[in-house]
């Protein structure tokens, strides 16, 4: 991971967001990422998202594990404190910290070695737990930063660059994390940032646990043409379920749809994911039929992208848990400890 | 027939099928004793199963308070069939055989006094309920120790009432069963006992818990607002024990809200990350363990280590290697604590010997992670964990500060320009750190497990690296002067022979150190609290020619720790052990000590 500071000087005429900053300000350090690595588009999203949703850098927690994807935080958000744990265990840093303080934004940062395979019990538990954050899979169906291993969510037909059979089916991430009771889950392509950038500010506007499987192809072992996770066979095989587009809270909807093919999901900040359906089937609401839809998809040979599911209604972690509003790193000893008196009346009850 | 005649100084041993609802009682009779005002050290030595296998528990009932366990068993209750055989023959020459007569027995042995109560048949003939007809032959057995032992029968009743508080419909049937037994032995056993209870107010500034208990009230105590664990025994009744005390104590008034997050993970690798994202978000966060645990964890420790995010872990140990003993105890996780994980990783280590301790160090944890910015590692053993000591009441300062260490606030950094969070600013090693949303502009940066720079930047600068893992080793000296100090036998050394000792060992040290005193062997003792070892620690090992380090564990860890934190030359280090799972004896260490003295090492080492 590199530490290359950027030179902070902007152009003037930036557009500025309503906090006054431009999208620099959103930006990280140079990315070391191969020339053309889907993450790097993935941080670019991320950073329109963050910009057009005026978000402080400052409450924002990145986290991520180890891998190629799990560097990527270090290229967005530089005002953000970031977390680069252990592979795989993400999810428990983000669990804990996200207790200390709810007030934060938590946004990890995994990828599909990281979460479908050494991390999958964490992602499992986290998105079981509901926790309140946006967990972001970039996956590309390799192991980059060891050069080209099969990841387990390489498709089975799916050949590795020297030409080796994959001898395992994939695991859907998104299939399971519906299932799992995971409240916001999205699949999008690194390559489309219109319908990424949307589904990005919903997936951070949704309180509950928000999972977006990013399929961001690995341009140096997973590009080739027997790959199906290169970027020639995900535009050919992408299968968009809906144009999303995202209005901030108090925001007129603009959005034009011919009636009866739009579909709105309000988010509990009081924004809205209003989304164009571009399959008749469509109802992110139903978690079913979501699943119905990405396994079909899959037998069609096709990667089914955009909204999959939402409750925007569900409740997180701390909901659950009955844990106090105010977060819990700023009580002091007066509001935790209970004194000499309250001990004493422990005391006699131990005699 | 002899009998053995004691008042206040004896061990009674109760042999039960586990699941049947002895323990409890068991635990009355000693609580019985305790409210008697002598102090008592009850074991629960239990099976790794539910129901069905044989379980024993064991009081030590000693005015002088000697609480460590003491072989040879003194009145016997044996209420397990199954394991007849084994439990007669622990008993002593004149001890005391209790069983049930329901069905009669011979126990071929002449040099004991058998006791017979048909406990099944009475409580046949007084209950309907088949449940009550099981579980109540353990109070008529408590009320017929209270009649033999000439206690009073009153304090039962009032544990009764006690326990059955909001359920008085059940005090009646209880103190029915308890009458049972009472009244039998009353009628037919006056005078057949010659050990007796004797009131006496040795238990005064005592109470009557567990070091689990204990540990988990004084992470209420020390402000830890964030609790994830996976269970394990003997561990979990530590995280019980602060989420039965948060759900009292820490309810926000109005809100009902909690003031803490009780999380049980799904694993203990996930519990410790949560531990470890709690506390670097600014929460104070621990988890509780044992062994296996600790194996799993050791990932997550190297990162708090290298990252440097205040962590604390209790580790409760039990009989190892691997799965190992799961319901015994043992202190064989001395090494595998102080150097957790790979690389170069040295940790923080809190040694009590004593519930009360349990619940001070448990404060002084957090406080310790906090200024060390590091995991600290509390190590208690089942044998403290899980069993009642009567130990000193809990004491607290309302004027105490937490120490929150070097955290920067939005002003400190307002008035810093370059913010370093590697920086050894102080010299003492230990850097400066800022919460996730101080400040919108400055104090951000990047935690990681790979090398890095004092600006937290990753780096492949191997001198940097060196330089990094040197001012770790700083901190770690830096440590060393505010772990606790060790706690010494003598006001001054009076010997050229030490003995070191630590943890639960302390209450059989207390008793061994009197016995060898009393064979005019005068040796001094030190018991270690902490690692890093203090200076005194030092001065203590350099003062003597020969040092007996007692350990519960076959490889003399201490003694290793010892060795290769201070260079010590082994030959003046002699160990102590015991490993066969069972808490260590006062005899054990000075027949051992003896056989050393003597010139006759005795081989086996439990």
């Amino acid at each position: 991971m590199t530490y290359i500071v950027k030179p902070k000087n902007h152009h003037p005429l930036l557009e500025k967001n309503k906090l006054g900053l431009t999208r620099r300000d959103y930006e990280g350090a140079v990315s070391t990422l191969c020339a053309g690595c889907g993450h790097d588009s993935v941080s670019s999203a991320i950073v329109e998202a963050c910009f057009q949703l005026s978000i402080e850098s400052y409450k924002v927690a990145k986290l991520s594990g180890i891998g190629c994807s799990s560097k990527a935080p270090a290229y967005f958000l530089n005002q953000s404190h970031g977390f680069n744990s252990v592979h795989g265990r993400m999810p428990s840093i983000a669990t804990g910290a996200a207790m200390a303080n709810h007030e934060l934004l938590y946004l990890g940062i995994s990828g599909d070695g990281d979460s479908a395979s050494i991390g999958i019990g964490q992602f499992v538990h986290c998105a079981r737990r509901q926790l309140n954050m946006t967990y972001i899979v970039e996956n590309n169906g390799t192991y980059g930063l060891t050069k080209g291993q099969f990841s387990a969510t390489n498709d089975l037909e799916s050949k590795n660059k020297y030409g080796d059979d994959n001898l395992f089916p994939s695991i859907d991430l998104p299939s399971m994390a519906i299932q799992l009771g995971a409240s916001f889950v999205a699949r999008s392509f690194s390559g489309d940032k219109e319908q990424l950038v949307p589904l990005l500010k919903a997936a951070l506007s949704h309180k509950g646990f928000s999972f977006l499987d990013i399929i961001s192809p690995c341009v140096t072992f997973n590009n080739h043409n027997t790959s199906t996770k290169s970027y020639d066979y995900i535009r050919e095989h992408n299968d968009a379920l809906s144009k999303p587009d995202f209005v901030p809270s108090g925001k007129e909807i603009l959005t034009d749809y011919p009636k009866g093919s739009s579909i709105e999901v309000p988010l509990h900040d009081g924004s809205l994911l209003a989304l164009e359906k571009l399959s008749e089937d469509y109802d992110p609401a139903d978690k079913i039929k979501a699943i119905q839809n990405i396994q079909e998809s899959q037998r069609d040979g096709k990667v089914l992208t955009g909204l999959l599911y939402a409750d925007p209604k569900a409740k997180d972690l701390r909901e659950i848990l009955n844990v106090s509003d105010k977060p819990l790193n700023t009580m002091d000893r007066e509001e935790l400890c209970p004194g000499s008196d309250k001990l004493e009346g422990i005391n006699s009850g131990l005699r | 027939m002899s009998k053995i005649n004691s008042i206040n100084d004896f061990v009674i041993k109760f042999a039960n099928v586990n699941g049947s609802g002895s323990a409890s009682a068991n635990q009355m009779f000693a609580k019985g004793v305790f409210r008697s005002g002598i102090p008592v050290s009850p074991k629960n030595i239990f099976p790794s199963n539910i129901q069905g296998l044989p379980t024993w528990f064991e009081v030590r009932v000693n005015e002088k308070g000697y609480l460590g366990r003491r072989d040879g068993i003194d009145i016997f209750v044996a209420m397990n069939p199954q394991s007849y055989q084994k439990d007669v023959s622990e008993l002593k020459e004149n001890g005391y055989l209790i069983y049930d007569s329901s069905w009669k027995r011979e126990f071929g042995r002449e040099d004991i006094n058998v006791l017979e109560i048909p406990l099944t048949k009475l409580c046949v003939q007084e209950f309907t309920n088949p449940k009550q007809r099981l579980l109540f032959k353990n109070l008529g057995y408590v009320g017929l120790l209270a009649s033999i032992l000439e206690m009073d029968k009153e304090i039962y009743v009032s544990l009764i009432e006690e326990q059955f508080r909001g359920k008085e419909k059940l005090i009646e049937p209880n103190v029915k069963a308890l009458n049972i037994g009472y009244n039998y032995a009353e009628e037919n056993f006056k005078d057949f006992c010659e050990i007796k209870v004797q009131k006496s107010d040795k238990t005064d500034g005592l109470i009557l818990t567990s070091g689990n208990d204990a540990a988990g009230l004084g992470c209420v105590y020390g402000g830890a607002t964030v609790c994830a664990w996976y269970p394990i025994t003997p561990s979990t009744s530590l995280a019980e024990s602060y989420n039965k005390y948060s759900e009292k104590l820490r309810v926000e008034i109005g809100t009902d809200k909690n003031k803490f997050a009780f999380i049980q993970a799904e694993d203990e690798l996930a519990a410790m990350g949560m531990t470890i994202g709690a506390n670097w978000n600014g929460a104070r966060a621990f988890t509780a363990t044992s062994g296996p645990g600790v194996s799993l964890m050791s990932e997550f420790i190297g990162l708090a280590y290298f990252a440097e995010v205040p962590t604390v872990l209790f580790n409760v140990q039990r009989g190892g290697p691997s799965t190992g003993m799961p319901t015994r105890t043992q202190q064989s996780d001395i090494l595998c604590s102080a150097y957790a994980s790979h690389g170069d990783t040295k940790h923080v280590l809190l040694i009590p010997s004593d519930p009360k301790e349990c619940f001070d160090f448990a404060v002084e944890a957090f406080d310790l992670a906090d200024r060390l910015q590091t995991p600290v590692i509390v190590l208690l053993d089942l044998d403290l964990g899980m069993n009642d000591w009567s130990t000193k009441e809990f004491e607290w300062d309302d004027s105490i500060e937490y120490d929150r260490g070097k955290v920067l606030s939005k002003e400190d950094l307002d008035g810093i320009e370059r913010f370093g969070r590697y920086l050894d600013v102080d010299g003492d090693g230990i850097p400066y750190r800022t919460y996730p949303g101080t400040h919108p502009e400055k104090g951000a940066y990047f935690t990681r497990g790979t090398s890095h720079d004092e600006y937290a930047g990753y780096t492949e600068d191997g001198v940097k690296n060196a330089e990094m893992l040197s001012r770790l080793l700083k901190k770690f000296q830096t440590a060393s002067s505010l772990v606790p100090a060790p706690v010494f036998n003598q006001e001054k050394n009076e010997s050229s022979m030490g003995i070191i000792y630590f943890g639960s060992t302390d209450c059989s040290m207390q008793e061994a150190l009197d016995v060898l005193e009393d064979q005019n062997l005068k040796i001094d003792a030190m018991r270690i609290r902490a690692f890093p070892f203090n200076l005194e620690v030092w001065e203590f090992i350099e003062d003597h020619d020969l040092l007996f380090i007692v350990e519960q564990n076959r490889d003399g860890q201490m003694r290793t720790l010892i060795m290769a934190e201070g260079g010590i030359i082994p030959d003046k280090l002699v160990s102590i052990l015991c490993f066969d799972g069972q808490p260590i004896t006062a005899e054990h260490i000075t027949n051992k000590i003896n056989a050393h003295l003597s010139g006759k090492p005795a081989l086996a080492a439990s």
